[in-house]
């Protein structure tokens, strides 16, 4: 083998191929989001107490009216939750029912958070145990689902609420009330 | 300028201490009774990832959801649900990224097909080479 035939150059070759993928790689680390698999079927049963005196607490027969609604998995310890709030409360002032479900909070928290970043909420549940989140396939907070008037999941959508993000949520609840 | 530094070294430290002020959940670090139904459990947990800290196990994070998902995991072995039961049902929620256990489906077959492919060839190459020399 000479340094003339392709095939003394094929394992460098090879070696600068494997060093491309790892740097390409390197540059898109992965998609880190884990994506609820619940998409299309019906909530699971839960019955969650009260998170606040002053708002019902939140079952799965709340989101079995016929009326498709936003469910907000939220908590008062995360600060993504805190930017998303004005979204929240857009949404609402355009007509959007949202039932929120504080993960793994005190009521006293709770209060504070909706005393500084407004109460858009119709109905909040207290998951204490993460036992919704969990059920619906949700891996973090804050995550929105749109639920149709039959209590089934149809959108997820990860991470806090930005300001283009609005549209297409109430996009997809017209879609859902279809 | 220092005072500055430590300014900001406070704030971005802020997020770290914003945790849920909820104590773990009653199953999080406590073993079942029964050494047989904990075994059982340990071995399913250390299976499941968690999916606050991609890289670990419910069994060795410290992340309250995976506190809530190994209580989960307890209470339902404890209740006689059988430990494949419980990871299809978190698969039916999170998808096969949840579970470490691996398994041959129509995107996984390559991984376990192609190592027996190479031995093959190597044979073939071995057998050709050693049986030229004879």
């Amino acid at each position: 083998m000479s340094a003339g035939s392709w095939k003394f150059w094929l394992p460098l070759a090879i070696f600068a191929g494997f060093c491309l993928l790892v740097f390409v790689q390197l540059m898109h680390p992965a998609e880190r989001e884990v994506a609820s698999a619940m998409i299309g079927k019906p909530l699971p049963a839960f019955d969650l107490r009260a998170a606040v005196p002053e708002r019902p607490g939140l079952a799965t027969v709340d989101l079995k009216d016929g009326k498709p609604r936003l469910l907000n998995i939220w908590a008062s310890w995360c600060i993504p939750c805190a930017a998303e709030a004005p979204q929240l409360e857009a949404l609402r002032q355009q007509g959007v029912e949202i039932v929120g479900v504080a993960i793994r909070d005190t009521p006293e928290d709770v209060t504070g958070f909706l005393a500084r970043y407004g109460n858009p909420y119709a109905r909040l549940g207290a998951d204490d145990l993460s036992e919704v989140q969990l059920g619906i396939g949700s891996s973090g907070v804050p995550e929105t689902f749109v639920i149709d008037g039959a209590g089934v999941i149809r959108y997820q959508h990860i991470g806090d609420i930005r300001e283009d993000d609005v549209p297409m949520l109430i996009a997809r609840l017209k879609e859902a009330a279809r | 300028m220092k005072a500055l530094f430590l300014m900001f070294a406070l704030f971005f430290a802020m997020p770290l201490a914003a945790q849920d002020a909820l104590p773990p959940a009653p199953y999080a670090y406590r073993q079942l009774d029964d050494p047989a139904q904990e075994a059982k459990a340990q071995a399913l947990m250390e299976s499941l990832r968690c999916l606050k800290c991609q890289g670990q196990s419910i069994a060795d994070s410290d992340a309250p959801m995976a506190g809530d998902m190994r209580h989960q995991v307890r209470l339902r072995i404890a209740s006689g649900e059988a430990p494949e039961h419980i990871r299809a049902w978190l698969i039916e929620r999170y998808g096969d990224y949840v579970s470490y256990a691996p398994k041959i489906s129509a995107t996984t077959w390559p991984l376990f097909a192609v190592p027996v492919l190479l031995l093959c060839i190597v044979v073939m190459v071995l057998l050709r080479r050693l049986g030229g020399r004879r």
